[in-house]
């Protein structure tokens, strides 16, 4: 099913028009508009259908627009994994009677995008099985990313008022407590990393049910885009996935340079390739580490945090920073990569190589990390699919899918790399994955550091980039510019773009809307990690306490994407 | 021995009157407060209870690993339950959601217990002026050391521990002004 004319005439077999969907022209992805009523069953034909196959639900969200007769709309992002194809489905939602049709039962990976778009426009999904907060608080008031919110409305939380499992509840009035156990994991426990909590019922040391609160580091990350300009976003991307900094920064840049019809040059996408990379270097070793780490075996993550402290050197030399960078700008880069950089690189690519040997002469054959592993989480292809699941842990379940390779940007087309999978889909599995990643990251650094062009780093457009300053002081013309450029903002033209880069956890997409303003209309961001968690609780089902522990390293749930 | 702070200090080999020494140069006494003894040991032995949330508890683990390694400064031993921990570091963002998580471990250390709010985030609420965001963590629980950054370098947070280890034996914490106060209000 190769054209969009294919899909639309395979969707038109079973909704003629006047059937409720609306082809709408004229956008990046193919879009249909939707009537209520008949999204359940457009969204089962287009995930059963063999020839549109949607079998991976990347994205819900919903957006405000008050001017609008029908104020609410509810947007979904489609993605088939066999034809490589999207779609756009949008509804319409009155504000009167806020309600859309749940999409749970025909993708797994809905409930808690969902729920989000719930807690945050105020969408109630009819059949959902537990439609409540998923990021605010318990005791918070009002929906947040509705335009007449005040992004500074705060409500607080007191002890006792957090949410609590319904059966969790229950259980502590049952007459026999001796039976089954409650225990609270989280959200401060070495394991979670932060913020993330588990209740789980426990049969004896056997997990029997679970359920999953995140949201403890929500920081308003839509929020706060809607209220600074366009190129101020780039910091608080920086701070979704901070274990890759740079990677977020180049997704949205991407993002906003596809609405804006601009390509950086050549030179600033090679250097954006190799940060890149050496982002995912450091975001996997921090997973693997922290993974091994959890697990008892601490002499590994000493080995990889070495690795990771030789980049930051690199990366503190490109522009100060050495975790949270923003070193991206709409456009290109900053500024340009330092005198020594090549050298320092190619140190790296040195170095690091022997580093992951060691920790690999210790692990990966090691009895006691494969008894650990091997069979503990498992997740079929089918089922990852359903969950939304991207990046290394869909390819440990044996889904060749990375963004990279399936649609390439910033030239990854000319590399030669590997996507490394596996079919066992077990925590062993993720890890084999995540190591065989971090040499293949390596492979594409040491061919874009060989091709790496002089020239600019950032477009020669003073509508989008910021002036020189030495032009600022000498010429009249610079000097409106910056001015204009500072005070209002970039200018962006209306429009709407999901972009999609692969993060170090999966496809991260930018969904952005402008309405020609100096600030974006609407950012919704499509984090990875967020569809790989829903499926925590599933797996843990008749595993045991510690075995929870390495799952979660395994997944890479990195709080400040997971909530942003 | 009183500073111009008002408290004795623990004497320093060789340059305390207080100690008396052999004619070889070994020391056989000296003479101190309790009190004094109890800081100097205090401040040298930090027991850190990562309440570690985002970005900056990344870098926490920088500072952790052999590249900074805080346990030069005696700070090493990490434990993850506030009853074996005295120093609670406040490394990342702290929601609303997550505030009375905060209060509660905060509570459940043992005293005499000591805070370092480390970022941007966890001492003002940073650049997430926003609706779930704490604009503070001294909102809530009393702060002894602000580390600046977003994320503070590991050179930053180590002086914010060195600083807190100059602020236990000079008496200026939080909690030791406290119970400072809570005996002056005894003795009157």
């Amino acid at each position: 099913m190769a054209s969009r004319e294919d899909r639309l005439a395979s969707i038109r077999r079973a909704f003629p028009e006047g059937t409720g969907v609306a082809a709408v022209e004229g956008l990046d992805l193919q879009t249909f508009r939707v009537d209520r009523a008949v999204l359940p069953a457009l969204a089962r034909h287009l995930k059963d259908d063999p020839a549109l196959d949607f079998k991976l639900l990347a994205d819900v969200c919903g957006v405000d627009y008050p001017g609008r007769a029908e104020r609410f709309e509810a947007v979904y992002h489609l993605y088939s994994v066999t034809h490589g194809h999207r779609l756009r489905l949008k509804v319409p939602v009155p504000a009167d009677n806020p309600v859309v049709p749940s999409l749970t039962g025909v993708w797994k990976a809905a409930d808690w995008f969902e729920r989000e778009a719930f807690d945050l426009m105020g969408l109630r999904f009819e059949g959902h099985p537990n439609l409540k907060r998923i990021l605010c608080h318990p005791a918070f008031h009002g929906h947040a990313l509705r335009k007449d919110y005040d992004p500074g409305q705060r409500w607080l939380l007191r002890e006792g008022e957090q949410d609590v499992p319904v059966w969790a509840r229950d259980e502590q009035e049952d007459e026999n407590p001796f039976e089954t156990q409650v225990l609270n994991l989280g959200p401060s426990h070495p394991s979670t990393h932060g913020t993330l909590r588990t209740t789980l019922r426990l049969d004896g040391e056997v997990i029997t049910d679970a359920e999953v609160e995140i949201g403890y580091l929500h920081r308003c990350f839509e929020k706060m885009s809607e209220s600074h300009t366009w190129n101020q976003v780039i910091p608080y991307t920086d701070r979704l996935n901070y274990c890759s900094a740079m990677i977020n920064g180049v997704g949205y840049a991407l993002a906003v340079e596809r609405l804006l019809g601009i390509e950086a040059p050549p030179r600033a996408q090679m250097i954006r390739v190799i940060l890149s990379e050496l982002s995912r270097v450091m975001d996997h070793i921090v997973c693997v580490g922290a993974n091994l780490n959890d697990l008892g075996a601490m002499t590994p993550f000493l080995y990889l945090y070495k690795a990771r402290e030789e980049i930051y050197s690199v990366l503190e030399a490109c522009c100060g920073g050495r975790l949270t960078m923003s070193y991206v700008r709409i456009g290109g880069l900053a500024n340009d990569v330092p005198a020594g950089f090549a050298d320092a690189v190619r140190y790296l690519l040195h170095s690091i190589p022997r580093l992951i040997d060691d920790m690999e002469t210790l692990i990966t054959e090691n009895r006691i990390f494969r008894q650990r592993t091997e069979g503990i989480g498992t997740l079929s292809a089918e089922a990852a699919l359903d969950w939304g699941w991207t990046g290394p842990c869909l390819r440990a379940s044996g889904v060749a899918y990375d963004v990279r390779k399936a649609h390439p940007y910033l030239g990854y087309e000319n590399f030669d790399f590997k996507v490394p999978i596996s079919h066992a889909g077990d925590t062993y599995a993720r890890y084999l994955v995540r190591v065989e990643e971090l040499r293949q990251s390596l492979r594409i650094i040491e061919q874009a550091l060989a091709a790496l062009p002089p020239g600019e780093v950032i477009v020669d457009d003073h509508r989008v980039a910021l002036p020189p300053k030495e032009k600022v002081y000498t010429e009249m013309e610079s000097l409106i510019w910056h001015f204009k450029w500072v005070m209002e903002g970039m200018k962006v033209p209306p429009g709407e773009r999901y972009g999609y880069t692969e993060g170090a956890n999966g496809e991260l997409g930018y969904y952005v809307i402008s309405d020609g303003g100096g600030k974006p209309y609407r950012i919704k961001v499509r984090p990875p990690c967020f569809a790989i968690f829903q499926a925590y609780p599933e797996m843990l089902k008749g595993h045991m306490i510690p075995d929870a522990v390495a799952i979660l390293g395994s997944m890479n749930i990195i709080a400040g994407e997971l909530d942003r | 021995m009183a500073q111009s702070t008002g408290r004795p200090t623990l004497p320093v080999a060789g340059a305390g009157q207080a100690a008396s020494r052999q004619p070889d140069g070994s020391q056989t006494f000296l003479t101190t407060k309790l009190e004094s003894l109890l800081d100097a040991a205090r401040k040298n032995s930090l027991w850190p209870f990562p309440f570690g949330t985002a970005c900056c508890a990344i870098e926490f683990m920088s500072v952790m690993m052999s590249h900074y390694d805080l346990s030069r400064f005696g700070a090493e031993v990490v434990r993850f339950s506030p009853r074996q921990s005295d120093l609670m570091i406040v490394a990342g963002t702290v929601t609303d959601k997550m505030a009375p998580v905060m209060v509660r471990i905060y509570e459940q250390m043992a005293e005499p217990k000591y805070v370092i709010s480390m970022g941007a985030c966890a001492c003002t609420g940073g650049f997430y002026r926003a609706y779930h965001v704490v604009q503070g963590i001294d909102e809530f629980i009393p702060v002894d050391v602000y580390v600046p950054g977003c994320p503070p370098t590991p050179e930053a947070l180590l002086q914010g521990v060195v600083s807190l280890q100059e602020m236990i034996q000079r008496g200026q914490t939080n909690y030791q002004r406290k119970v400072a106060a809570l005996r002056a209000a005894a003795g009157k």
